[in-house]
């Protein structure tokens, strides 16, 4: 069999979901060793035009352009996984979805006329099919070698969807929301941090997104009891993954 | 009890020789320790690092650490971990396997030495929590190699309960705040004028090995006394109880109750109330390789059936709406548990309760599926009187 290509490809994003995995500093050269990096531009500027058979797609789809090219590389990419809030839910830039994109083009730019732009920020899901979505702003290093691991391996990668308590019990943290009234956002969010929030006694603010059961109006009432009003309820679930939570509200 | 040739009054020298002797025979000490805000379990390395003039005010959904005048060690209720954090730990390696240059592939058990543990001011509760653990665990035709390692080394030094908490209520589960076996040996607290200390019993050979090892002296008249009164009082001071009805019957004939609908509109699905349980012992299996595919390992990892994807099958889960997997923890807990292992799943240990972000009572939900019974038998009475 011949060595698997992998590309990375990037659309409306921060770029720190595939700095993330430039940051798997222990494993590169091993991955360099089992598949061939065909396309990753913030890691190299040869680049190959594909077919690829695993592609990494970070970002969100907010121009018509961001559009189409998307559905070039689906088209170019036997597997394709994206990566990231702004893949997987549009991002923080889904902002926009709340708001009226014409009126910033016109207060930001001298031109708003060249600005080409959609009206909402939408993952990538949305427009392609899509193989596999892996969460986190920015996604969790260990998660994605899984998830690169599991392609090499064939087999499906082992990212739970049950709510960060999970893995907050299991790492032995006292609940800050039981223990100190601290509001948290892990009983509604999916796992994949690690629960890191919570053992550092803050409360999860919820950036890898909804879980996959969430239910989010039980949780509301606990964050005003816990002093937040709804302006700050709002703010809170308006972040990286504004969309995807504002879609559990309403549902 | 007081019949017990082996009991003796420890004070808080006692206490701290017994760390110290458990230690010097290499012993992990695992016992109640403050910890961000709350009371944990956690190795200790001497008596100092227990919770004294600390205690705890619980409800549901809520626990607050309250510091006590008293200077009370084991006036405090369930913390979020129970000695199944050690016992059955939530990550477990089970066996690794390498694949050498010529394909030929060898596996390795994971078999690399258990803790031996001893356990410090375990509750009544709890060692029945135990109990039932090894019956899942230990018994039967495939039992856990590690658990079973693990729980035969370990040395249980129970703490009898003088301070119920507000969740409290293994009364009504058929428990209590005494502890009349299971441990190797048995703390009761004792506070008053004739000082802090604590009346000592053994439970087993190694118990009384130990003691004999401690400085202590015999046990008197107005120590034990005393013990027997903070218990017995223990037990007339349950935060909760279950409600007084055959609850396996009751879960039998409640599964299409409206209820469930209820408590699925507040239930979170988080999970929270099966890791914090001590006798849950649900675990998934973990499958981890490394990128060249040439070294692989099984994992073992808690999960839990508020976990959509544990009764995924193939086409999808089985139990994919809150309603049914709320409705899965309360009937296995407290009905189905008989059918596999012949008891109840519940010892009414409060951890659920307190431990819930969103307060949800296992109790209420009991009594409420037992008024919707009675309401439901009463209206088809009245019916058939009218027929
Ligand atoms: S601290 Fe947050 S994530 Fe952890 S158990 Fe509590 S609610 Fe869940
Ligand atoms: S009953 Fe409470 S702790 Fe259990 S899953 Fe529901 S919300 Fe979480
Ligand atoms: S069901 Fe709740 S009260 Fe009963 S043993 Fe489990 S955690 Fe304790
Ligand atoms: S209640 Fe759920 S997690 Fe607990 S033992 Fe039963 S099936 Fe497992």
């Amino acid at each position: 069999m011949s060595v698997p290509t992998l590309a990375v490809f990037k659309l409306a994003s921060c770029d720190g979901c595939q700095l993330t995995l430039l940051d798997c500093e222990d494993e590169l050269l091993t991955l360099a060793g089992e598949v061939r990096i065909a396309h990753f531009l913030e890691a190299s500027s040869a680049l190959t035009p594909g077919p690829y058979d695993l592609a990494l797609v970070e970002g969100s789809v907010t121009t018509p352009a961001d559009a189409e090219r998307v559905r070039e590389i689906r088209a170019r990419s036997r597997r394709l996984v994206t990566i990231g809030a702004c893949a997987t839910a549009g991002g923080i830039q889904a902002l926009r979805n709340f708001a009226d994109v014409e009126e910033f083009t016109r207060a930001v730019y001298a031109r708003p006329d060249y600005i080409d732009v959609l009206a909402t920020s939408t993952p990538v899901a949305d427009h392609v099919d899509v193989d596999f979505e892996l969460r986190g702003c920015p996604v969790d290093r260990g998660q994605l070698l899984e998830v690169i691991t599991a392609y090499l391996a064939g087999r499906k990668p082992d990212i739970p969807d049950h709510s960060v308590c999970f893995a907050c019990k299991r790492r032995g943290t006292v609940c800050v929301t039981v223990a100190h009234g601290t509001p948290c956002l892990g009983p509604v969010t999916h796992a994949g941090c690690g629960a890191v929030c919570p053992a550092y006694g803050r409360g999860c603010y919820g950036c890898f997104g909804p879980s996959g059961s969430p239910n989010l109006r039980a949780l509301i009432p606990l964050l005003h009891r816990d002093g937040m009003d709804d302006r700050a309820v709002e703010r809170l679930l308006r972040t990286f993954n504004a969309a995807a939570f504002d879609r559990e509200v309403r549902s | 009890m007081t019949k017990n040739p082996a009991a003796g009054v420890l004070d808080r020298d006692g206490l701290s020789a017994l760390v110290e002797v458990l230690i010097a025979r290499g012993r992990t000490v695992i016992g109640p320790t403050v910890r961000d805000g709350a009371i944990v379990l956690a190795e200790i390395t001497s008596a100092d690092d227990l919770p004294f003039g600390w205690g705890t005010q619980v409800e549901a959904g809520r626990y607050r650490l309250v510091p006590r005048t008293d200077g009370a060690v084991f006036a405090h209720t369930a913390g979020p971990q129970s000695w199944k954090t050690f016992l059955h730990p939530p990550r477990e390696r089970l066996w690794s396997a390498e694949r050498a240059q010529d394909g030929t592939l060898s596996v390795t058990g994971d078999d690399s030495g258990q803790p031996s543990y001893a356990f410090l001011g375990v509750r009544p509760c709890d060692l029945r929590a135990i109990t039932i653990q090894d019956r899942v665990l230990a018994g039967g035709r495939y039992p856990d190699q590690g658990y079973r390692e693990r729980r035969t080394g370990a040395f249980l030094v129970a703490a009898e309960c003088t301070e119920p908490g507000a969740t409290c209520f293994c009364v009504s589960m058929g428990g209590g705040p005494a502890a009349d076996s299971g441990f190797d040996l048995a703390l009761t607290e004792v506070l008053d004028g004739a000082g802090h200390r604590f009346l000592v019993r053994s439970g087993s050979e190694a118990g009384q090995e130990i003691l004999a090892d401690l400085p202590h002296r015999p046990a008197d008249a107005a120590t034990r006394d005393a013990a027997r009164v903070a218990v017995d009082e223990a037990r007339d001071r349950m935060g909760r109880a279950m409600p007084p009805v055959d609850l396996r019957t009751l879960m039998g004939e409640s599964l299409e109750a409206d209820r469930w609908d209820d408590v699925a509109a507040r239930c979170l699905t988080c999970g929270n109330c099966t890791m914090v349980c001590p006798t849950c012992f649900c675990t998934t299996t973990e499958e981890v390789t490394d990128l060249t595919g040439d070294h692989a390992e099984r994992w073992q990892r808690w999960d839990s059936c508020f976990d959509v994807d544990f009764s995924h099958l193939h086409g999808g889960p089985v139990r994919a709406s809150s309603r049914s997997r709320y409705r899965q923890w309360l009937t296995h807990k407290l009905s189905t548990w008989y059918e596999q292992f012949g008891s109840s799943g519940c010892v009414g240990c409060g951890r659920c309760v307190t431990w819930c972000p969103v307060g949800i009572d296992i109790t209420e939900e009991a009594r409420a599926l037992h008024d919707e019974r009675a309401g439901r038998l009463r209206h088809e009475q009245r019916k058939e009187t009218e027929q």
